[in-house]
């Protein structure tokens, strides 16, 4: 890709000086047309650059890797295949113009003055009229197919809460013994070959959420209830996009503040068996170690974390508690879990935090300091406002620092990283 | 009486100093106050990209702060659309829209000088913002709830109240325009005779008077979420942020096509006379503009196909979305058919009209791709938005405004701008234009959503962000030769002369710069492109041949038949006097705007503006329109 | 175009031989055009709100005959304002000012009721932060008080300057742009009266 676009940079740059010297002096005819063409060619060698680059990156829409995303991308790829061959004919009519009936020295007889022809006219407004028409049938077909929503028991139901600036999920088909429902943060997890019926609200602004490998983008808005269905290729669980195998990146796409650049995600595909394990560990309750680092790091926990953050554990003793907070918001007809801040249970077998723009230090041992710096003080390596914290409204701007002494941060981590 | 030929007096346009400037009437004075104000405001809205590239140019960028990123891609926005285009835009229309109808001032030349002030006082506001707290910071389209979540944080204050006052000015000047159009048109001059810039002009005014008050409701209802407990846009208490975004877009779309509608007929003036041909289907260019008009009100929603309005209205929309580009390819066809079979003359003003086209199908085509609408679930708030708006309002709409200061700075000063700095100005924006917004098509479809303030690394978007804030530095690098000419060509230019281009329309029949009265007598107009018609009869194969009677480019007596049987003579002319009232009322008005701003303490504020602006009011209604006539 | 008529002879000659009547009421309609739009949109707003009263009151305070009787005065102003525009084209300004003062004392009789009504509204529980509803009924309604009230002192302004004898086609005040705006605002009143009161009952 690079050196098509620097190619098409330099005739860019050629023609420059050409057309000035020209000016001045005439020059051969052939030179002149093909540096002509060359200035035809320069956009069109960018779109056919833009169209044979499939495209790359763990964020890629033009790397689909499920249908849904599949059938969007066969629709683009039309738009932009007849889009370039319109492109590529106004513009040979348009420079062949500009060749052809230039100013010559030898020739000063004026143009005939033409002033219309209206065949040419209604011509050039039933053509595009056609054109339009005809890409309008599958893309009308395409939208009612990609906006279905799946039904059925093979369809996994998710509830998805946008707050700023992170995602909350919660599959509200796997309830544990204890009555708890699960529910994680950042990071998705879903089985390949499965469609997935996203029902998603706003606990504060509008987000949009988009994982452009999957599907399009659905805003999220708060008081309302919209949706959005997910499905992942068999193959996606072999692929390494450069953050693990099966692992598809997403972000919010609609503006929400300060912070909106930091409120990524990722989705995790798994195969049926895979997933499942992964559900059902998530059901499990964190274990609070009897002593150590990590018992003192709980005992910080319930002092200062338990204000916004649920975690369910089960103590040294044996008994299973759920700490901290529980909030819900309706929707439409739904029910969503709208945490201050998100649930911290499994914490220890999650590869990121602060809305998936930082490692945790068990996916990335270099990340180790990321951590150490948000218990210090979130704000400093994320823009978050919490001073403008009004919680009993519903406004969270970010975790604010609480003031932990360097041991509680390495008590805290110790006991994050035990909650796997 | 007829207009002396060679004689150039540059500074003949009327008396001198600040105040003759602060209470001009004159439509002539007004528009270059327009015209620098926007210039001025470029160079703002300019700076502020160049530090939001800054920022993008490496993953992790760390040049700027998210809170200074938001305040500063907002302002960008802002500044772009309310402070630059439509002014600029207001400009080219004040100076010419009254002479290209052979009228000798717009309907309300006070009113005139009113939109003026209101708008500059409008635009000192917003930036006074930076001053006092910070920028506003919710992006131009200030979505609700993010917009009313900080009601205690008045950046948002100044977004809604600035925005609020520009509109008002631009509804006053809208009326002002179809009134001058539908009532002033010289003896001769029907509809169909106007230039195509006037008809552009004319739908833009019906545009801006239709689809302001939606948004006027929208800000006064968002300003009363966050100031008053009204609770309009709070999903908590029942309201529905989707409410914002209708009448946001009922306004929001058409404004796209007020912003390139009037760059449409700049280049529509331009082509034919550098093609030394008339426009290839005038009635169609015309009616195509007037359509794209009406079906813009019909469009709104293709800004919201991701917020969940509904599949069946989505189809429905993204089909009216591809209706807007028949009309839009019928101009295109004309323009090229305008070229075709012409003697094609590369100045300046031509090189940019050419590069408007060839710009405006890239962004014209990718805006079809936005009707495609599961396509356009993918494309909607990513780069390739931005790419694709780029290529509209700065490849089309800048590149059309730019052709048309090359086209009339010598109508303007009397002296032309040099031809080879902007020949070296063309080129260097055209190039650095492209390598800016390119890239940005190819990051928007790989994932890269816009208004994020910075990305993470092995997302794939490393390189195209660094070419892309390579080619933002040479757009700046553009500008600078850009202002390096105008500076340079205002003192030692080559004098206009009143017809430098062989031009078809009035403007070129009277002196350059054109008198306070702009015509000593009112001309009759016989044809479309009455001027050139003067000048050139047609011979039997339809080419154009001079007429030996008025060479010299000179528009000589306008005719011994005054259709309407009135001669008046230049010592009868009385034009309007200059007057203080207008800037005083808009200063008033800013004042209370000031207040609004800050309730807790701007009552003050509020009844010292309110006391000022029924002044300025009570003035302007008693004083009488000239002067010297009782 | 056609007939040239040469009214003013100072704004003649700016414009170069146009009819300042015209031009005055073209700028008059558009202006109006675009308040319809204004309008439009706060009763769209109200439309889209009008049952989310989120438990707080709602159409069930409405006082219909009162606001009906108040309607009808504002009604009535209208056939004033039409007199007097009369009455000074024949130039009987003497005439003339006695209903210029009569529509503007009508108006004022409107406006007192608006307030009396939203006081009373306000007691029983409706506010702007209520709902919704309340904060779309509030400001419809409140906007069109405030163009009544700009109406009445665009009239007042005009009866003191009949009185001076000043009023005449020189200033952009004149009775018959002031009786297009008053009609248009009594036009948007039925509109409002029927959408807000009458639908809901």
């Amino acid at each position: 890709m690079p050196p098509t676009f620097g190619a098409v940079r330099t005739n860019v740059g050629e023609n420059d000086k050409v057309t000035r010297r020209s000016q001045q002096h005439e020059r051969p005819q052939g030179r002149r047309r093909l540096f002509r063409i060359s200035r035809l060619l320069g956009p069109a060698a960018l779109l056919i650059a833009l169209s044979a680059c499939s495209g790359s990156g763990p964020q890629s829409s033009l790397e689909p890797q499920g249908p849904i995303a599949q059938d969007i991308d066969g629709l683009w790829e039309l738009v932009l295949i007849l889009a370039t061959i319109v492109f590529v004919l106004v513009m040979i009519g348009f420079f062949v113009s500009i060749f052809r009936f230039r100013e010559r020295k030898n020739d000063d007889r004026e143009p005939k003055q033409v002033h219309g022809n209206t065949r040419l006219e209604i011509v050039w407004t039933i053509i595009p009229a056609v054109l339009l028409a005809v890409l309008a049938v599958p893309t009308i077909q395409t939208l009612f197919e990609v906006r279905e929503v799946p039904e059925g028991p093979d369809v996994l139901q998710v509830r998805v809460t946008g707050h700023q600036w992170w995602w909350e999920f919660e599959y509200p088909d796997f309830v544990g013994d204890d009555g708890r429902v699960l529910n994680t943060a950042n990071e998705l997890h879903i089985p390949a070959e499965t469609k997935v019926n996203l029902t998603m609200t706003s606990a504060d602004v509008i987000h949009s959420f988009w994982i452009p490998p999957l599907n399009g983008k659905r805003d999220v808005v708060p008081g309302r209830a919209t949706t959005l269905t997910l499905e992942a290729d068999g193959d996606v669980l072999l692929t390494n996009n450069g953050f693990g195998e099966g692992v598809i990146l997403g972000q919010c796409a609609e503006f929400c503040g300060l912070a909106h650049a930091d409120m990524r995600m990722r989705v995790f595909v798994h195969s049926d068996a895979e997933f499942a394990e992964w559900a059902q560990g998530q059901l499990e309750p964190a274990e609070v170690a009897a002593d150590g680092p990590a018992a003192a790091g709980y005992e910080t926990f319930t002092q200062v974390c338990t204000a916004c953050h649920q975690a369910t554990v089960q103590l040294p003793d044996g008994t299973i508690e759920t700490v901290g907070p529980e909030n819900f918001i309706t929707a439409g007809e739904f029910e969503f879990r709208s945490s201050f801040g998100p649930n911290l249970t499994h914490f220890g077998g999650r590869t990121t935090f602060g809305g998936a723009s930082f490692d945790t230090p068990w996916a990335n041992p270099e990340s180790l300091a990321h951590l150490e710096q948000w218990l210090a003080n979130p704000a400093d390596i994320k823009p978050m406002d919490p001073d403008r914290n009004d919680i009993p409204n519903g406004r969270i701007l970010g975790m604010p620092n609480l003031g932990l002494s360097g041991e509680d941060i390495d008590n805290l981590i110790a006991m994050l990283e035990g909650w796997d | 009486m007829a207009v002396t030929t060679e004689h150039v007096e540059l500074t003949s346009t009327g008396e001198r100093g600040l105040w003759a400037w602060i209470t001009t009437v004159d439509h002539k004075r007004i528009g270059l106050l327009y015209a620098v104000t926007a210039f001025a405001f470029f160079i703002f809205g300019g700076i502020e990209a160049l530090f939001v590239r800054w920022q993008l140019a490496q993953p992790n960028g760390e040049v700027l702060s998210a809170a200074a990123y938001n305040q500063l891609f907002t302002m960008h926005g802002l500044t772009m659309v309310f402070l630059v285009v439509m002014p600029i835009a207001a400009a080219f229309t004040n100076y010419f829209l009254p002479i290209l109808l052979g009228a000798r001032d717009v309907a309300f030349p006070r009113l005139n000088a009113f939109s003026y002030w209101l708008f500059l006082f409008a635009g000192i506001i917003i930036y006074t913002s930076f001053f006092v707290g910070g920028a506003p910071d919710g992006a131009w389209v200030g979505y609700s709830p993010l917009a009313t979540q900080l009601p205690e944080v008045v950046r948002m204050d100044y977004w809604s109240i600035g925005l609020q006052l520009l509109g008002v000015a631009s509804i006053a000047s809208s009326a002002n325009f179809i009134a001058t159009v539908f009532t002033m048109r010289a003896p001769g001059m029907t509809l169909l005779r106007m230039p195509v810039f006037v008809w552009m002009a004319l739908v833009v005014a019906f545009l801006l008077i239709f689809s302001l008050p939606p948004v006027a409701i929208g800000l006064f209802q968002l300003f009363f979420d966050r100031n008053f407990g009204t609770v309009f846009y709070e999903a908590a208490a029942g309201g529905d942020p989707l409410l914002w975004q209708h009448l946001f877009w009922l306004f929001g779309h058409p404004e796209v096509y007020v912003l390139i509608l009037p760059a449409m007929g700049i280049v529509s003036e331009v082509l034919p006379v550098f093609s030394r041909k008339p426009l290839f289907g005038y009635e169609f260019v015309v009616f195509s503009g007037v359509a794209i008009g009406f079906v813009g009100f019909g469009v709104w929603s293709h800004h919201m196909f991701t917020s969940g309005m509904g599949t069946v209205a989505e189809a429905g929309f993204g089909i009216a979305t591809m209706i807007i580009a028949v009309p839009t390819g019928v101009k295109i066809f004309n323009w090229i058919g305008t070229t075709w079979g012409g003697r094609l003359r590369f100045d300046t003003p031509m090189l940019f009209s050419l590069g408007f086209i060839a710009m405006f199908v890239i962004g014209g085509l990718s805006g079809v791709t936005h009707a495609i609408v599961p396509a356009d679930t993918q494309q909607h708030d990513s780069y390739y938005v931005v790419a694709h708006f780029h290529y509209v309002l700065f490849g089309g709409a800048i590149f059309g405004y730019v052709a048309g200061v090359y086209y009339w700075f010598g109508k303007w000063t009397g002296r032309m701008l040099n031809e080879r700095i902007g020949k070296w100005h063309f080129w260097l924006m055209l190039i650095g234009f492209n390598l800016t917004f390119a890239p940005q098509h190819i990051l928007g479809l790989n994932g890269m959503p816009r208004r994020t303030y910075r990305y993470g690394e092995g997302l794939g978007w490393d390189f195209w962000n660094l070419i892309s804030t390579i080619g933002a530095f040479t757009i700046a690098v553009s500008i600078l030769v850009f202002a390096y000419n105008i500076i340079v060509s205002r003192k030692k230019g080559e004098i206009a002369g009143n017809d430098p281009w062989d031009g078809r329309t009035l403007e070129w029949s009277i002196s350059s710069p054109p008198p306070v009265h702009n015509f000593d007598e009112i001309p009759v107009v016989t044809s479309l492109d009455d001027f050139w018609h003067k000048k050139y009869a047609e011979d039997e194969e339809g080419r154009a041949v001079a007429m030996p009677a008025v060479t010299g480019g000179t528009l000589v007596d306008t005719g011994p038949e005054d259709t309407d049987g009135h001669d008046e003579h230049h010592e009868d002319m009385h034009m309007p006097s200059p007057s203080y009232y207008p800037a005083l009322t808009s200063l008033g008005i800013g004042i209370t705007g000031y207040g609004l701003i800050y309730l807790s303490w701007g009552w003050v504020a509020i009844a010292v503006g309110g006391m000022i602006t029924l002044w300025g009011l009570f003035g302007w209604s008693l004083e009488p329109v000239t002067r010297d006539e009782h | 175009m056609a007939t040239h008529t040469a009214p003013d002879p100072a704004l003649d000659a700016h414009a170069g031989g146009h009819d300042v009547h015209k031009t005055r009421k073209t700028a008059m309609w558009v202006f109006l055009g675009s308040e319809c739009l204004f309008f439009g949109s706060m009763i769209a707003t109200f439309l889209l709100y009008r049952n989310t009263t989120e438990g707080g009151p709602g159409a069930e305070l409405f006082n219909v005959p009162f606001t009906s009787a108040s309607s009808f005065v504002l009604l009535m102003s209208s056939l004033t304002m039409v007199l007097a525009h009369n009455a000074f084209e024949r130039k009987d300004s003497r005439q003339g000012r006695v209903w210029l003062a009569g529509t503007a004392l009508l108006g004022s009789i409107f406006l007192a009721g608006q307030i009396f009504e939203f006081t009373e509204f306000v007691h029983e529980g409706l506010t702007l932060s209520t709902s919704p509803f309340g904060s779309s009924f509030y400001m419809l309604t409140g906007f069109h008080g405030a163009h009544v009230a700009i109406g009445v002192m665009m009239l007042a302004a005009m009866f003191i300057l009949s009185l001076t004898g000043r009023l005449n086609d020189e200033h952009g005040l004149n009775v018959e742009l002031v009786g297009l705006y008053w009609h248009f605002v009594d036009i948007v009143w039925i509109v409002i009266f029927t959408v807000i009161y009458l639908l809901q009952v």
